[in-house]
């Protein structure tokens, strides 16, 4: 089953103008079933206008082993942009 | 009491096909198609319930949409005899599903003009509900006949049992007056449209039958219709009323 129904990951857009965001998978037989699986799965109670889907085999992924040397930057504080006076006019950016 | 058979009829046939649908809940074969079809059903039980509660006020018994479901035998009931067809398999319940929706869509889409309010209401609804069911039984029907040797033989086998009953669809029924539901004879070639659309790219042939099976109007329905409202009707009929 696994190789007649490969795996999708679904993305669902909630309103226009807001990014596409994963909502988790589902199993289909080709791009046009998955779309229709995830209608039926993700969407009943009308939580988006637009429906994405991904084979999960296209996606590249980063390895959980790499985590340290990825992820943990250590004391770089001048990475964060807290350096600044910003004006008050300006307001939350 | 013409509109209050013609609504019956419609009532009937979105019923029982919603309740056969429902019978796959917790037995799809993949997970995905266990909530797509009850989402179908749910639909057709949708639009049911307001032609049900629509046709006991034009009755004007008092008659609610359970007394209408649940407290009518089979002689009672006026559905075509395609809806009442088993499960069988998945390739059945898909084509059956194509059969009746291909006919449904134009259906409402022509009732979106009828001169009464209520039906103009349910159609605005039931179009865009049934544009979506050709859509996800077509894609199947296309899959399963041009799919592997196992699923093209299942869908060829679930034309030769079904299609003898969709000549029914196109009876006229019982008239009503001043347009206040389509006409079901002139559908015959929009529906013929969609199922050779879908046929060809299936691989499959449409059969011509000279002499359909039909009386479900006229409540002469095969035995399974009987075994399904036994099912469909014990919980009301063993606890009259009951609510939850």
């Amino acid at each position: 089953m696994a190789n007649e129904m490969p795996l999708w990951e679904v993305f669902i857009q909630p309103r226009n103008g807001l990014s596409h965001k994963h909502v988790g998978s589902i199993h289909a037989a080709d791009a046009v079933l998955a779309l229709q699986a995830a209608r039926d799965v993700y969407t009943r109670r009308g939580e988006g206008n637009s429906i994405w889907v991904v084979p999960s085999s296209a996606i590249t992924a980063s390895d959980p082993d790499q985590a340290g040397e990825n992820f943990e930057p250590g004391e770089k504080i001048y990475r964060h942009p807290t350096f600044y006076d910003i004006p008050e006019e300006v307001g939350h950016m | 009491m013409a509109l209050f058979d013609a609504l019956l009829e419609l009532a009937d046939d979105h019923l029982v096909l919603g309740h056969r649908l429902s019978e796959w809940c917790g037995h799809a074969p993949m997970l995905e198609e266990d909530l797509a079809m009850p989402n179908m059903a749910l639909d057709l039980i949708g639009t049911a319930r307001t032609l049900y509660d629509y046709a006991g006020q034009v009755e004007g018994n008092g008659r609610s949409e359970d007394d209408l479901a649940y407290l009518r035998g089979e002689r009672e009931y006026r559905n075509c005899l395609l809806v009442e067809r088993p499960n069988r398999d998945f390739a059945h319940t898909m084509l059956r599903q194509l059969y009746f929706v291909a006919f449904m869509h134009p259906y409402w889409n022509a009732a979106a003009e009828s001169s009464d309010e209520v039906i103009r209401g349910v159609a605005g609804k039931a179009v865009k509900e049934m544009a979506y069911h050709i859509r996800h039984a077509g894609e199947w029907v296309i899959r399963l006949g041009d799919g592997t040797e196992e699923s093209a033989r299942r869908m060829a086998d679930a034309v030769d049992d079904l299609h003898i009953y969709t000549g029914e669809l196109f009876e006229a029924g019982t008239e009503t007056d001043d347009d206040v539901l389509p006409n079901r004879t002139a559908l015959q070639p929009a529906w013929e449209a969609t199922i050779d659309h879908v046929f060809g790219e299936a691989g499959l042939t449409r059969p011509i039958i000279p002499h359909p099976q039909t009386g479900g109007r006229t409540g002469l329905h095969g035995e399974d219709l009987g075994h399904m409202l036994m099912d469909m009707q014990s919980t009301h009929r063993a606890h009259p009323g009951a609510t939850w």
